[in-house]
């Protein structure tokens, strides 16, 4: 999001050395920052979602819910979801805060109890929904909540990609690494592969169907996530993203959340 | 009332309204008890049924809402279970720095998982569940002023709401019948008593904190035995009155959040019910995340409970008219644990036990849940009171060990 996070690796290059000397660390870094440059400026959006649940014997479960997403300067995106359904958590509602650095702020809001209650931070690692998202997967990703390595040039899907792999800071992270493929044109990821804790492959996240939005955003309509050990997959379906909606700060405050239907 | 219910259906939205939204409940419930009955009125199970219907619309692209909920319940056994109520029927208007409600409505405030002792607004609907979490409708204006330093609720309370209370065929029930046609007021407004209610609260960094006061009508009655009701042949008493009373409350509800830990706080100072006393909870639940490398959830719960009132129910001691309390968390411990499944049929398990320190018995309460296909949920519950010596509220409960199946369907 700001500039100043590259400032260190521009200075570098204005000496000689540079030249030579881009550590496959620094290269990560740089579309890791290159790629969120031309995510950020949307100002705000909404959308829906879809997700379909389906379990090793093929039963499926579907999950509706409609989000509104507020960039920050200088900080973590503020999203406000609703759930839809099922229909016994229709009306349930989750602000998060994400922070560049040190933990989200998550408050749930229960419309039966007209209950708001925190939610401990160190829960990233769950499953969303009963999904194969954890929460650390759908909320913003922001770039200082890893570190990163270059790995190769290569080619997926019949586009140029980078792939590199990032490193979670925060250790209550389910993931000791994940390795990226992302596109070379619009700096998009591709493919995400996710590994456990004991560094064994735990999931593999496909994006399709990107779409652009106000004539540079672009976003998938179309995530799969599969986990390798349970057999489990979530199909996750986005539409109706609609930008510039006039949302303000108010929007994202603990008595919009009580107001969430 | 009429006039506010008037003027909230006025502001109903024509011609250029989005459409509106049903939404709700029905659900079927069975309670078998362990023990015979205490009391030679009440049975040894139960079968009800009960509904909530809402109705939602939204204009304004939603900084204007009007919500519409009813309840409603036949109960096999107890008459006084057998009610309904209009839980909510208001308008909500949003603006930059303010919101307001008026209507019937719900408020929630704290933060404790065994009692709320803070949660003041709404009466508590005692037939519904025995833990208090269930509440009628209540009549407000709420004035929310939201600014930097934190938000500011101003409320109204034009009427109050008397609390529901088990019928002698209810179970579990008190010992002494309570006669809920008659209670008694300490103003002589009644129920058109105006009682009002303010709060401030924020959320700072891991903390979110409030500060409430309230003066009115006690939510929470003290019961009296009127002279009548005394047998002086046979020393019984036939039955008791509520008494709700004027008082002023000042309370505080504190969170905060470090990690895997969530530590709490409620406490109150009270006056108007005989001498200024307080109540105080306070504690923590820490989350075990993923436990084993599964996506399972396992949290601990400790609670310790303070009440400066005497539980005096159970006493022997009681004279004709005088005003006694029930509160039997003087001095107890809660313990417990909350597991969440985080499966596609969102399966939860929570059990408490509340331990008396002064050695005055233990309750345990279980409730487990799981959603079956996309629109049931079939939920377990269970109750146990063991070790209850006489001299206590919780004695009438003592029989009453209990558990209870309810399938519900949403729509």
């Amino acid at each position: 999001m700001t500039p100043v996070r590259i400032l260190p690796a521009m200075l570098l290059c204005l000496l000689p050395v540079c030249v030579l000397a881009e550590t496959a660390e620094e290269k990560a870094l740089a579309i890791a920052v290159e790629a969120d440059n031309r995510d950020s400026g949307f100002v705000d959006y909404t959308n829906d979602t879809q997700m379909i649940l389906r379990n090793k014997q093929g039963q499926e479960s579907t999950r509706l819910i409609r989000s509104k997403t507020l960039e920050v300067d200088g900080d973590g995106d503020k999203s406000l979801t609703i759930f839809d359904e099922p229909n016994d958590v229709k009306g349930t509602a989750l602000l998060s805060f994400t922070h560049k650095e040190g933990p989200d702020d998550q408050w749930l809001y229960l419309p039966a109890l007209k209950r708001v209650k925190r939610i401990a931070s160190d829960n990233k690692s769950g499953p969303f929904m009963g999904s194969e998202f954890a929460y650390e997967d759908i909320t913003s990703q922001e770039v200082e909540k890893y570190t990163y390595r270059y790995l190769r040039d290569d080619s997926f899907d019949g586009m140029d990609v980078f792939v590199f792999e990032r490193y979670p800071i925060d250790e209550k992270s389910g993931y000791t690494r994940q390795i990226i493929w992302m596109d070379k044109e619009h700096y998009k990821e591709r493919k995400i592969e996710y590994y456990d804790r004991k560094d064994t492959l735990l999931k593999t996240l496909l994006f399709t169907d990107y779409h652009q939005y106000q004539d540079r955003f672009w976003r998938a309509h179309v995530m799969y996530m599969e986990n390798h050990q349970t057999g489990k997959s979530t199909r996750l379906l986005q539409s109706d993203f609609k930008y510039g909606t006039g949302l303000i700060e108010r929007d994202f405050d603990k008595n919009s959340l009580k107001r969430a239907r | 009332m009429k006039t506010l219910l008037i003027a909230v259906i006025g502001l109903l939205p024509l011609a250029n309204s989005q459409a509106g939204e049903w939404r709700g409940y029905v659900e079927l419930e069975g309670t078998a008890f362990f023990e015979d009955p205490a009391f030679p009125e009440q049975s040894n199970s139960d079968l009800s049924i009960a509904a909530e219907p809402e109705y939602l619309q939204e204009w304004n692209d939603g900084d204007d809402i009007f919500t519409f909920k009813a309840f409603g319940r036949i109960d096999q056994r107890d008459n006084n279970r057998t009610h309904g109520d209009l839980r909510e029927l208001s308008w909500i208007h949003a603006a930059d720095d303010w919101e307001v409600l008026a209507g019937v409505g719900k408020v929630f405030w704290g933060v404790t998982e065994a009692v709320h002792l803070v949660d003041i607004i709404n009466q508590t609907d005692l037939v519904e569940s025995f833990d208090g979490e269930e509440k009628l409708g209540q009549p407000m204006i709420d004035l929310s002023l939201i600014r930097d330093w934190g938000v500011v609720d101003l409320f109204v309370l034009p009427w109050f709401r008397e609390r529901t209370f088990p019928s002698e065929d209810g179970r579990p029930r008190f010992a002494i019948p309570i006669d809920t046609d008659d209670p008694l007021y300490e103003s002589s407004a009644e129920q058109h008593h105006v009682d009002f209610a303010a709060r401030w609260s924020n959320s700072i960094d891991e903390w979110d904190i409030g500060l409430s006061y309230f003066y009115g009508t006690s939510r929470e009655p003290r019961f009296v035995i009127l002279p009548s009701a005394i047998d002086p042949v046979a020393g019984t008493v036939s039955e008791t009155n509520p008494l709700y009373e004027i008082i002023n409350q000042a309370s505080i509800d504190l969170q905060a959040i470090y990690g895997s830990w969530l530590w709490k706080l409620e406490a109150y100072t009270r006056g108007g019910q005989g001498d200024r006393f307080s109540a105080a909870a306070g504690g923590f639940e820490y989350t075990f995340v993923g436990v084993r490398e599964s996506a399972i959830d396992v949290g601990v719960i400790a609670e310790y409970l303070y009440d400066g009132r005497d539980d005096e129910i159970g006493s022997t001691t009681i004279a004709a008219g005088t005003p006694f309390s029930t509160s039997p968390f003087q001095n107890d411990l809660v313990l417990g644990t909350r597991i969440t499944l985080n499966d596609m049929q969102s399966t939860e398990l929570l059990v408490v036990g509340i331990i008396d320190l002064e050695g005055n018995g233990q309750t345990f309460s279980m409730e487990a849940s799981r959603r079956i296909g996309n629109d049931w949920i079939v939920a377990l519950e269970g109750n146990a009171f063991s070790n209850v010596p006489e001299n206590t509220s919780l004695v009438s409960f003592r029989k009453d060990s209990n558990i209870r199946l309810m399938l519900t369907r949403y729509f």
